[in-house]
């Protein structure tokens, strides 16, 4: 009996692709609240397979996937987008921001799917844009930012819905070093705030800063540094 | 399966939230806006097609309101009557009292002939050589064949009981032209000199007159060894009973050989003429029709462009909470949006164009609503199915491609 609910449980997942292609292999891995987890391997290790079946973008080809207890495998793609929208933020290497919109603009689409209306998510961006610490630049559009300012703006917009928790693909992967440790550094504050965070990366530097380190190599998963729960 | 925590403390689904039909025109809007010179393009494609239906249906429109306004000035209720030919193939000649008995005819308010007199012919002086006639005719008329015509004179007076039994004549508008013969000045008719007294505005419905020499019937038949027999009765006649009255016209003319008698009505000319335009408006939308294909083709293959090229912005949205449905929407909005402003602007251009030429022809101006509502109306179709197909394509895209790095 656990007490607390694993905001997202992989359990035994396995996933192939067409052409005998595995890349992940009885993967299991529990991420609590709270947690400030770096998931490091190489490139090719798998690593974003599983991020991806981990923000319910992707199925598994077997095992169990559960988002704050619910198995993904029972939802229909209504739920699963519900899901998405509320639950799980998405920060990406490439920002992929909306190159004609402004930052506050940019950052209410995290709010486009809840069925609320504009005026109040653009108030909500405002504050998220606040929060990441570009309060000041809410009418810029994304090329009169810096690269650092926009992956800012990119993590707001994962936050505007506060999520459960919130998925980077590395972030820092499109920035100079400067830019990296700022971003870095925002993703330690936000966790500091109540924010369970989720970074994906292939540089063990940024994953040695984390609490929690899990390896992958091959599909495989082959260090955690949790002591917590370990396999299911 | 970990049923202990599964579902004693699960929260439960977060609520599936709808999107708002502001922000997915919105949406599919800002979709044209990423890039706009492609979306103008494609969108011209609509816009010709439909400037160019709005445009034939307005300058048809314009014109058959033209011709509908000289049809209900002229009337339809003229009548006219002449010898035909009977079945022994002889064309026997009206009854002197024709006029008379025809004028009984209860619904028929006024009746005139004319008569033609054989072998005169008129010149402008005695120099001209006699078998020079032109085509112009010396026809006899009743002092009332003006009023009954509803003609109007250009110039100088119409025949009246003084004139008419001396040697004068009225002038029809192609005579006078064709003689350069004005008001005041003679004319030479089969050895006479007659004098001009007016000039006749040309005659849509009795073309015969514009092209003949009128006199009164008494110097005809005095001086012109005219027989008497009317060659041309015109009759006017209440609208409604206009067909029963051609239907006894014949019968009462020359109740003696009614199948020598040839009715016709001048105004079925125009008529002929408005179903004419009817027919070639038809094969002119039918091009246009064909445009607006090749303009819906155009607008199908800018979607399916956007769509891969969007790949991403199709993963980043599924990745904040869209469902397939909602993408497919979107992208659907977007065509449409881009089919009805392109036909739009092409109302537009087509109202400007119907405008400029109905003003240019002296026509009225008619504005083609129904081509408009129709235009507007097809291009939303047309955008819709286009859309169609590239949006479940979008819909149907995994949502892992925002999240493959390129």
């Amino acid at each position: 009996m656990t007490e607390a609910l694993a905001v997202i449980e992989l359990d035994r997942v396995t996933k192939s692709f067409p052409g005998g292609v595995r890349a992940l292999h009885e993967a299991s891995l529990r991420i609590w609240p709270d947690e400030l987890t770096a998931i490091v391997g190489p490139s090719g290790s798998g690593k974003s397979t599983m991020l991806q079946l981990m923000g319910t973008l992707d199925r598994p080809t077997s095992g169990t996937v559960r988002v704050l207890g619910h198995d993904v495998a029972e939802l229909d793609d209504v739920q699963l987008s519900a899901v998405r929208a509320n639950w799980i933020g998405f920060v990406f290497q490439q920002f992929y921001l909306t190159a004609h919109l402004t930052a506050v603009q940019n950052v209410a689409n995290g709010l486009f799917y809840h069925g609320i209306a504009r005026k109040k998510r653009l108030r909500e961006a405002a504050t998220a844009l606040e929060r990441v610490g570009l309060g000041h630049r809410l009418g810029h559009r994304p090329q009169q930012l810096s690269g650092g300012e926009r992956q800012r703006v990119a993590i707001a917009r994962a936050l505007v819905a506060r999520p459960a928790i919130v998925l980077a693909d590395e972030p820092t992967g499109a920035l100079d070093s400067r830019s990296g440790d700022t971003i870095i550094e925002l993703l330690h504050e936000l966790h500091s705030e109540g924010t369970t965070i989720t970074v994906i990366t292939h540089d063990n530097g940024i994953a040695a800063a984390f609490d929690r380190q899990v390896e992958i190599l091959d599909g495989e998963i082959r260090s955690d540094s949790s002591t917590r729960v370990g396999v299911v | 399966m970990n049923p202990q925590n599964a579902t004693t403390s699960s929260p439960p689904l977060p609520r599936t939230a709808r999107l708002r039909t502001s922000d997915l025109i919105g949406v599919g809007l800002l979709g044209l806006r990423g890039r706009p010179l492609r979306a103008i393009l494609s969108g011209l494609g609509i816009a010709i097609g439909i400037a160019a239906m709005v445009a034939v249906l307005g300058v048809g429109a314009a014109s058959q309101a033209q011709l509908l306004d000289k049809i209900a000035s002229l009337g339809t209720n003229l009548l006219t009557v002449e010898p035909g030919q009977n079945l022994v193939g002889q064309n026997p000649p009206l009854p002197d009292e024709a006029v008379g008995m025809i004028k009984r005819i209860g619904p028929i308010h006024s009746a005139t002939a004319t008569g033609t007199v054989k072998g005169a012919t008129v010149r402008r002086t005695d120099k001209i050589d006699p078998r020079e006639s032109q085509g112009i005719e010396v026809a006899a008329a009743r002092l009332d064949l003006l009023d009954t015509l509803g003609g109007k004179l250009a110039g100088g007076t119409w025949l009246n009981q003084a004139t008419a039994r001396y040697p004068t004549t009225v002038l029809g508008a192609t005579t006078a032209r064709l003689l350069g013969a004005e008001p005041g000045q003679q004319v030479f008719i089969s050895g006479q000199w007659f004098t001009v007294v007016g000039v006749l505005k040309p005659l849509d419905l009795a073309p015969e007159i514009n092209t003949s020499a009128l006199v009164g019937w008494d110097v005809a038949t005095g001086r012109l060894g005219f027989d008497g027999h009317p060659t041309r009765v015109y009759t006017r006649s209440v609208d409604e009973s206009v067909d029963a009255v051609r239907a006894v016209l014949a019968r009462t003319a020359n109740p003696k050989d009614p199948s020598g008698v040839k009715v016709s009505r001048p105004s079925d000319a125009l008529t002929a003429q408005l179903a004419a335009k009817n027919t070639f408006n038809s094969l002119l939308i039918g091009l246009g029709a064909v445009s607006l294909l090749v303009g819906g083709v155009g607008v199908a293959n800018t979607m399916i462009i956007s769509v891969l090229e969007r790949r991403q912005e199709i993963g980043l949205r599924r990745a904040l909470g869209a469902r397939r449905r909602q993408i497919l929407l979107q992208f659907l909005t977007e065509a449409v949006a881009l089919s009805v402003l392109g036909g739009m602007a092409g109302a537009a251009i087509g109202l400007a164009v119907v405008t400029a030429y109905a003003t240019y022809q002296g026509w009225p101006v008619v504005v083609p609503a129904t081509a408009i509502a129709g235009g507007v109306t097809a291009s939303m179709a047309i955008g819709a199915i286009a859309g169609l197909y590239p949006a479940m394509r979008a819909g149907q895209l995994p949502p892992t491609e925002a999240l493959a790095v390129a």
